[in-house]
């Protein structure tokens, strides 16, 4: 569930911030840069800590006391947009990646036809480019479903250890893990699997990225 | 609420954060060592004409890359003890688990690694009777790590920042110590903070320094 | 010396070498030619075991290339290759280049490879690249390095791999030079190419491949002169016709 909420504000932040890393405009370009170096260079746990305890505070008094108080599955919330903000930063170099991969001469043929800049990204760079980075997305997503995990964590430590006392783990919590071991092999085995079937679907004939050379 | 922002406490609490520090970036140097020794080890097994050697190199690989870090760690801090007969502390648990998790990874860039040398350098070396460990050692592998440095150093970044997880074992790491120190003074925001902003310098130095290395590389 | 025998090797379901049979006597120069896809590259990788037969015995100087059993390292230390690629290491000086193998496989000590890898530079003319890497160099440089380091393990036989046909054409001459110097010294050579003039030159028997099988098997005279097939006659208009 957290995976997949998060997956979807990776996928919509993490477009924008990839096109935006393209683009001809400077500080459009900056920005976004900015935003990935960010997000890419503090250790998820941290950014964790910052959504969950520190984020409160910063706001201003009433939506702070609301959120610490009234707010729904504080946990929950908080998750997902940290996985979320912090994916899309990963996302975001996949899609400008992917983009950068294709020939310059691509996007020439858009312009000289009278395409605006606009355009050629919808209707040129865009479709090769989301086609391309199919095999990468799909590493993506495993990864924000994996890192999930971290989240449950830290409800985990909330809930049952306030004293973070490991000590306290029993061996109810060594079956929880052998079970969630498992689910997450499973998971990860299937996706696998279901992604390969997207990318020969969406394959386009005749068209050979520069990795499968 | 800025205005409440203490900064006394993180001064007060740097010698007890510099030690964290210190044992993260241990963590990730050990980490780093073992997993690339052990890393290298899969990609010529995986790379190898043995099926029994691909397919368990291929296995372990695919099984411990589906797995959160997390649970390795949890797995170790359990299991380790478990398996000698005594606490090892979680220190080496942590250790183990990061050398175990890294060491799948770091095989994948080191495969990529191998492969991106021409099949004829194996040849020539075949040709003049060197054998096989002796072409990997003088022949593949320096030009296999020397077109890897850039993924291998972005992998040790990542490294450095999942060491932060050791969290969940209370290992005294960087960020566990930040946590201690925040919890007892009651000053979340500004520790926090303060630790997001020390592994953000860190890491992003670091990834500088790649970026101007494989510029080198290019050239 | 090198007796091939009956061999035959498939990728997957593609015949590539089809009941090969031929020799090399000690002391000779053997061309090997034809058209491209006709098995020639791979017949010679399979003389140093290089690639697998399927079928078949390859012998030099008595010991089978194709057994299991055999000292693969050791037998190829004896028989020098270069490559159409010159497969020079990159990482390393011109000198070390030549060296690896010597100290290594033969376990010379470094002055006495460096002596022998200068002596043979002295010999190629590149003497004052001893030093530089392989990327320095032009590729007709390139490639009589990578022959000084098959001479490097003073060989019984070299093999050449179409050693000219990636060079740019006005560096073919200086490495064809070096290789006709090695065959009037009485060097046993089995080459790959395209050179004709080399071949009239220099070599005592020409085999023509097609599609996997030796087509001709003939003395050099006699291949040029009264090419017996069809094919063979066919190849040697297309490429003498200039």
């Amino acid at each position: 569930m957290v995976a997949l909420a998060a997956w979807v504000i990776a996928f919509a932040v993490g477009s924008v911030v990839g096109v935006a890393r393209t683009v001809p405009n400077r500080l459009v370009r900056t920005l976004a840069t900015t935003y990935v170096e960010l997000f890419r260079n503090i250790p998820l746990l941290v950014q964790m800590f910052l959504w969950y305890f520190v984020l409160p505070e910063l706001m201003p008094v009433e939506v702070g006391r609301w959120m610490k108080r009234d707010m729904p599955n504080p946990e929950f919330s908080s998750a997902v947009l940290c996985l979320g903000f912090y994916t899309a930063s990963r996302v975001a170099e996949q899609v400008r990646a992917g983009i950068e991969s294709l020939s310059i001469g691509l996007s020439h043929a858009g312009y000289a036809s009278g395409l605006t800049t606009s355009q050629v990204y919808r209707y040129v760079l865009l479709p090769i480019s989301y086609r391309l980075i199919v095999p990468p997305m799909t590493s993506e997503f495993l990864t924000i479903f994996k890192n999930s995990s971290l989240a449950l964590t830290i409800g985990l430590l909330e809930l049952t250890a306030q004293s973070q006392q490991i000590s306290e783990y029993t061996f109810n919590s060594f079956e929880a893990y052998t079970a969630a071991t498992v689910i997450y092999v499973v998971i990860a085995l299937s996706t696998t699997v279901l992604m390969h079937l997207l990318e020969s679907r969406l394959r386009i004939p005749g068209f050979i990225s520069k990795d499968e050379r | 609420m800025f205005g409440e922002f203490d900064t006394q406490i993180v001064v007060k609490s740097l010698p007890f954060l510099w030690q964290g520090l210190q044992l993260s970036l241990l963590l990730t140097g050990l980490g780093i060592l073992g997993g690339v020794a052990a890393g290298t080890l899969l990609a010529l097994m995986r790379l190898s004409s043995f099926k029994v050697f691909s397919l368990f190199s291929a296995t372990y690989v695919n099984l411990i890359r589906s797995v959160p870090l997390i649970l390795v760690i949890f797995w170790f801090y359990f299991l380790v003890p478990l398996a000698i007969g005594r606490p090892v502390g979680s220190f080496y648990s942590a250790l183990i688990a990061f050398i175990i998790f890294e060491a799948a990874y770091y095989s994948e860039i080191i495969r990529a690694g191998i492969q991106s040398v021409a099949r004829g350098q194996v040849w020539a070396g075949q040709a003049t009777g060197l054998g096989y460990w002796q072409i990997q050692r003088y022949i593949v592998l320096p030009q296999a790590f020397r077109n890897m440095v850039p993924i291998l150093l972005t992998q040790a970044i990542i490294l450095f920042q999942d060491t932060s997880l050791v969290f969940v074992v209370s290992l005294r790491d960087f960020m566990t110590a930040s946590a201690i120190v925040a919890q007892k003074e009651g000053r979340l925001v500004e520790m926090y903070t303060f630790a997001a902003a020390v592994y953000f310098v860190i890491c992003f130095a670091g990834s500088m320094l790649v970026k101007r290395l494989s510029k080198e590389i290019a050239r | 010396m090198i007796t091939i025998d009956h061999i035959s090797k498939w990728y997957g379901k593609f015949q590539v070498l089809a009941d090969c049979s031929t020799g090399i006597e000690r002391g000779e120069v053997v061309v090997v030619c034809g058209p491209s896809g006709s098995g020639k590259s791979t017949l010679i990788k399979c003389v140093n075991g290089l690639e697998p037969v399927q079928e078949g015995a390859i012998r030099v100087n008595d010991v089978a290339v194709t057994d299991a059993g055999t000292n693969m390292a050791r037998l190829r230390s004896q028989i020098g290759m270069v490559f159409q690629h010159f497969e020079l290491y990159p990482h390393m000086s011109v000198l070390n280049n030549i060296c690896l193998a010597q100290e290594k496989v033969l376990n010379r000590s470094r002055e006495e490879a460096r002596a022998k890898a200068r002596s043979l530079l002295q010999r190629i003319d590149l003497s004052d690249q001893a030093d530089k890497y392989p990327g320095q160099l032009s590729g007709g440089q390139q490639q009589r390095v990578a022959i000084a380091r098959a001479l490097a393990m003073d060989p019984i036989a070299m093999l050449f791999d179409e050693p000219t046909s990636a060079l740019d054409p006005e560096m073919i001459n200086e490495v064809l030079d070096v290789m006709v110097e090695l065959a009037t010294e009485g060097m046993t050579m089995m080459v790959v190419t395209h050179e004709m003039g080399f071949a009239r030159k220099v070599a005592d028997r020409v085999i023509f491949m097609d599609e996997g099988r030796i087509v001709e098997d003939a003395p050099t005279e006699e291949f040029f002169n009264t090419p017996r097939s069809d094919r063979a006659q066919a190849f040697l208009a297309k490429i003498l016709q200039h």
